[in-house]
């Protein structure tokens, strides 16, 4: 299955991924619109360092931790995409202890998100990838 | 265990369909069925359970009663997912012994099942204390199941007074639950801090000033003497008044049925890494169980959700044929009062290290050059990287523990460690 | 401090609207001209020290970002522009020389687009790249005089060591010091692949790039860095570089604060050295010192790859080509005074030199007439900008042309000519790590195939237009071609008619 790899030897450390992520999932068509005045959230979020950076986002495991920790049962895996049912979910945040990665996190909305390769927005496709600006992100099965 | 899986490939061989039985219906069994299932989809899965009702997160009953959640969201799997995972299911009967001579389940209504496997997921019971009075109180409740809840919630008015004996995990839950349809809410615990079971005494204030903004009281280091109707004599002398009384002291793994066939148990039933009982056929997952804490390497009931899942998933895997251990356990909790969040994991000895920035309470402990246990409360984000320190049993010389203490971050890895992890070599399990 | 001379050329425009405080462009900017204030919430911008990158507005995710020539003027003036007075600022400030970068940008004529081409109607039907074959190869080197059998007949291979080219373009030389490590490796893999060559320039061929040897021209230029048996054997073909068309003349200075690490290693100067080319190579005095050199790198090499001498366009060009040409070399490169540089005295760069244009029509020119055309391939560089201006040069009577700039634009570069600052937004003339990583290989390397690839067709497609499908056919034919706007010398001079004759 393909899934959002990160190349550390590309990332710039720009963060458009993280604001690209948060655009694709806004609902809005206009990018200014959408994030104006608003602090981001991303499903998507960048590790900085000494000239080494790389972005985290969910990994899809085959074997999710969060999966089976997850008390309501609102993270299932759907297509090998993990996707997260925020109706069902209470915001306990057992997932966020579970994930080795620390690729999910507490949404604006009392809930959790994480990426769900945008399957479940307006893109389709992951935007993080088509808003890389140096191929650092790339979309690909491994 | 070699005997067992060959045993099973026989029967799937011959074409005969193995029968497993799953006593009880909370994540241990639904993880037994979904392991199960990976491997055999042919054989037949009985679930047989004492509560009526189609599978349910318990954890979620407090929330319920604050309206975060309805009785259908509760639900920890779809409507179709018994059909879907070909089950059948027993519910509203309860299994009171076991024949394992006839490899039989004996039930309440005195009918029989037979077995070729047989998984115990009884989970655990609330400890009632025994104190003087307490058969006195009318409106008493434990906080367990959703039926417990149902009655508590039927029970209150705005005008009641509660009192919570226990400010553990359950009962300061309870308390969330049911502030705002109450008038006033008093917790009572034996120990000098609240959350004693994953909380310093550092942190346990932190949270404990949070909770006390909702009018929440706290009396500690006290427990109840005697009981009168409507008012509880403490030991310390003082008195409390109330209206409805919950108790939420502790819970007690429900082992009777592997214990009376002389299987071994100790608080919990004893089982090995493939969560088999000393019982041939026989094996045990969930609440009702100990697992080993690789933190501290001694056995416990860990009674956590997370847990009980995956060693319901071990179990049924392993009863199916297939070979899975699970040794990776180790407490952990996310739990939340009142938009404090806290996350906690592992046992907490050793050197410590704390980070108290504005927004963040953390304490790190190590020991043997591992992390053993961390405390985290306000800003819990990617504490499941701490975590995965803890169950990987990572050498805290290999990775950059300055910045780990800082913040817990892949940067910490190393350069291969991070091609592995984030590359394309996925570690889930 | 106290007056401020010097206004900013460039001002930033930001449309408040559509800024969502990304941050991307305070991020990217090497010259730190963006930054966040904290407490208004808003971006906020230095433009005295935008140097006009684009890296900014490139990046901008909404497109809030524009820069604009400032509109802060001078009193009109037509021989005082603003340009002029500012320099003066500067030198009186500073005492110094002026540098730029890249190539003359002053309004010299461009006789490129005075240039028109033919194509056949009704007579000598055009061709159908598309359907019918065309031929864009080509072999550079020496040719023979005449075809030579043996006793019984049988030809003799009189061929002397020459190159192959899918296409009539190759990648002008650019240091490894001049620009990065990613941009070396973005030519290599693309000079691979589009079955062309690319040029080390003069900082040596650094050892990871030795894989592509087949497609490399090692130069040895003045100082000589990097020249060593193995570097020789590396390449295709070797090039003695006298001169280069952005600064005919002088030589090259690379400050010791960029000999570090791999430049040090590959260059084969000691690190915080600084590599100094002189002006003349000092062991080549007069033309037999020339032949000396050429010979000397033939037999070093065995024959087996030809020698490419270049020079840049000057006065007595077709003299000099002509010398070149009968010095046993294969191959002329001609270097305009368009040419671009990793950095020259301003007044060099603008002053010095002649168009390239006019410099291959002479030599060309000058070399049939002396018969002795075939002794040598001539290349040309110095500002081809497109397929239009190579189809032109062939037609003036090149080979193949040699293209730096454009390939830099297509890497990336917007031509802000910073160059010699060292920190290149776009990861090309730079060697800070953090900033040679904004250019992925990867990336790079495919958009220069496809600008070779698209200009390529483009040339069948002007070749198809005039009937003609092989691009021998087009060498040196000047009556492809058509001048307007042009007096009669420079007519004259490049050999073609006017347009209606």
């Amino acid at each position: 299955m393909k899934k959002v790899y990160v190349n550390e030897e590309w990332c710039l450390g720009c963060h458009l991924c993280e604001y690209y992520c948060a655009f694709a999932n806004s609902n809005e068509r206009d990018m200014a619109k959408a994030l104006k005045n608003v602090s981001i959230h991303p499903r998507i979020q960048l590790e900085e360092g000494n000239n080494i950076n790389f972005a985290v986002s969910c990994r899809h495991c085959d074997d999710p931790l969060c999966v089976k920790g997850c008390i309501t049962g609102a993270l299932s895996i759907h297509d090998g995409v993990i996707t997260a049912d925020t109706n069902k979910c209470v915001g306990c945040y057992t997932c966020i202890l579970c994930c080795p990665y620390g690729a999910i996190s507490p949404s604006d909305h009392g809930v959790i998100q994480k990426c769900e390769l945008c399957t479940n927005n307006i893109k389709g496709t992951p935007y993080c990838v088509q808003g890389c600006p140096n191929n650092a992100i790339v979309f690909e099965e491994r | 265990m070699y005997k067992a899986a060959l045993i099973t490939q026989l029967y799937l061989k011959r074409g005969e369909k193995m029968k497993y039985v799953i006593i009880g219906n909370s994540a241990a069994a639904v993880g037994a069925i979904e392991g199960i299932r990976k491997i055999d989809t042919d054989g037949e899965i009985i679930v047989i359970s004492k509560e009526p009702y189609h599978v349910y997160s318990r954890p979620l009953i407090s929330y319920l009663l604050y309206g975060k959640t309805d009785e259908e969201r509760m639900k920890y799997r779809k409507d179709n997912f018994y059909e879907v995972m070909n089950c059948k299911t027993i519910l509203g009967k309860e299994a009171v012994k076991i024949h394992p001579e006839r490899k039989e389940i004996e039930l309440d209504d005195h009918t029989a099942v037979h077995y070729d496997k047989l998984l115990i997921a009884t989970g655990s019971q609330p400890f009632i204390p025994s104190v003087e009075g307490l058969e006195s109180v009318k409106s008493k409740f434990t906080f367990m199941s959703l039926d417990d809840a149902k009655d508590l919630d039927n029970s209150l008015t705005p005008d009641s007074k509660v009192l919570i004996i226990g400010a553990g995990l359950i009962g300061l839950k309870c308390a969330e639950g049911i502030r705002k349809k109450v008038s006033s809410i008093t917790v009572v615990d034996l120990s000098d801090r609240i959350l004693s079971s994953i909380l310093d005494k550092e942190g346990a204030s932190v949270v404990q000033s949070h909770i006390e903004k909702e009018n929440i009281e706290f009396i500690l280091n006290t427990s109840v003497a005697k009981f009168l109707d409507h008012k509880a004599i403490l030991s310390n002398g003082e008195e409390v008044d109330f209206d409805v009384l919950v108790l939420a002291v502790g819970v007690r793994p429900n082992i009777n049925l592997i214990k009376e066939i002389n299987g071994k148990v100790d608080r919990g039933i004893v089982v090995d890494e493939f969560c088999q009982t000393s019982l041939s056929d026989i094996y045990a997952a969930g609440d009702c169980c100990e697992s080993h804490d690789i933190t501290t390497d001694q056995n416990k009931v860990l009674a956590l959700l997370p847990n009980a899942y995956m060693m319901g998933e071990c179990a049924g895997t392993n009863m199916a044929g297939g070979e899975k251990i699970y040794d990776k356990a180790i407490p952990m909790n996310a739990i939340g009062f009142f938009g404090l969040h806290l996350i906690t994991a592992g046992s907490y000895e050793g050197d410590v290290y704390t980070q108290n920035i504005p927004g963040q309470y953390k304490k790190l402990f190590v020991k043997d050059g591992l992390l053993k246990g961390y405390i985290i409360i306000g800003n819990i984000e990617k504490a499941g990287i701490y975590t995965s320190l803890i169950r990987d049993r990572v050498p805290l010389s290999d990775i950059d523990f300055e910045l780990i203490c800082r913040k817990p971050s892949l940067m910490a890895f190393s350069k291969i460690e991070r091609k592995k992890k984030l590359g394309g070599v996925i570690h889930g399990y | 401090m106290g007056v401020n001379y010097l206004y900013p050329e460039y001002e930033v425009v930001r449309n408040m609207d559509r800024c969502i405080n990304c941050r991307v462009c305070e991020r990217q900017c090497a010259n730190e001209v963006h930054s966040y204030d904290e407490e208004r919430k808003i971006m906020c911008s230095d433009d005295a020290l935008c140097v006009n990158c684009h890296r900014c507005v490139s990046l901008c995710p909404t497109r809030a970002l524009k820069i604009v020539k400032s509109d802060h003027t001078f009193k009109e003036n037509a021989n005082w522009s603003g340009r002029s007075i500012s320099e003066i600022y500067k030198q009186a400030e500073s005492g110094g020389v002026l540098l730029s970068s890249m190539g003359n940008p002053n309004s010299f004529p461009v006789y490129f687009d005075k240039i028109l081409i033919n194509a056949s109607q009704v007579t000598n039907p055009s061709i159908d790249p598309l359907r019918e074959p065309m031929e864009t190869k080509v072999f550079l080197g020496s040719k023979p005089n005449k075809i030579e059998r043996d006793k019984d007949g049988k030809l003799v291979n009189n061929l002397s060591a020459g190159v192959e080219l899918a296409m009539p373009i190759m990648f002008s030389a650019m240091s490894y010091g001049s620009i990065s490590y990613n941009a070396h490796e973005s030519l290599a893999r693309a000079a691979q692949e589009a079955g062309i060559l690319y040029n080390t320039g003069e900082g040596g061929l650094h050892k990871d790039f030795y894989q592509y040897g087949k497609h490399t021209i090692v130069q040895v230029a003045s100082g000589r860095f990097g020249v060593h048996k193995d570097y020789l054997e590396a390449g295709a073909a070797i090039e003695i570089k006298m001169g280069q068309g952005a600064k005919p003349g002088i030589g090259g200075h690379l400050p010791g604060a960029k000999i570090v690490g791999d430049i040090s290693k590959t260059r084969m100067v000691p690190e915080g050295s600084d590599a100094i080319s002189p002006a003349p190579h000092h062991d080549i005095y007069s033309i037999e010192d020339l032949r000396q050199l050429v010979y000397s790198l033939k037999e070093a090499t065995d024959y087996k790859k030809p020698v490419i001498v270049k020079i840049a366009a000057v006065h007595n060009v077709a003299a000099i080509a002509s010398g070149i040409a009968r010095s046993g070399a294969d191959i002329i490169a001609i270097d305009g005074f368009r040419g671009g540089t990793g950095a020259a005295p301003t007044r060099i760069r603008d002053n010095v030199g002649i168009p390239i244009e006019l410099a291959l029509a002479s030599v060309d020119q000058r070399l049939r007439d002396e018969g002795i055309r075939d002794n040598v391939s001539i290349v040309v560089g110095g500002s081809i900008r497109n397929s239009g201006d190579i189809v032109k040069a062939i037609a003036l009577g090149a080979d193949a042309v040699y293209i730096g700039t454009a390939a830099l634009i297509a890497l990336g570069c917007h031509l802000c000519r910073s160059c010699h600052s060292g920190k290149c937004n776009w990861g090309i003339a730079t060697q800070k790590p953090e900033l040679v990583k904004r250019l992925n290989p990867n990336i790079g390397y495919k958009r220069l195939i496809n600008l070779v690839k698209a200009w390529n067709h483009e040339i069948k497609e002007m070749m198809g237009g005039m009937g003609i499908n092989s691009i021998e056919s087009l060498k040196g034919n000047r009556l492809m071609l058509r001048g307007v706007g042009l007096n009669e010398k420079e007519l004259q001079i490049l050999g073609i008619k006017h347009a209606g004759e």
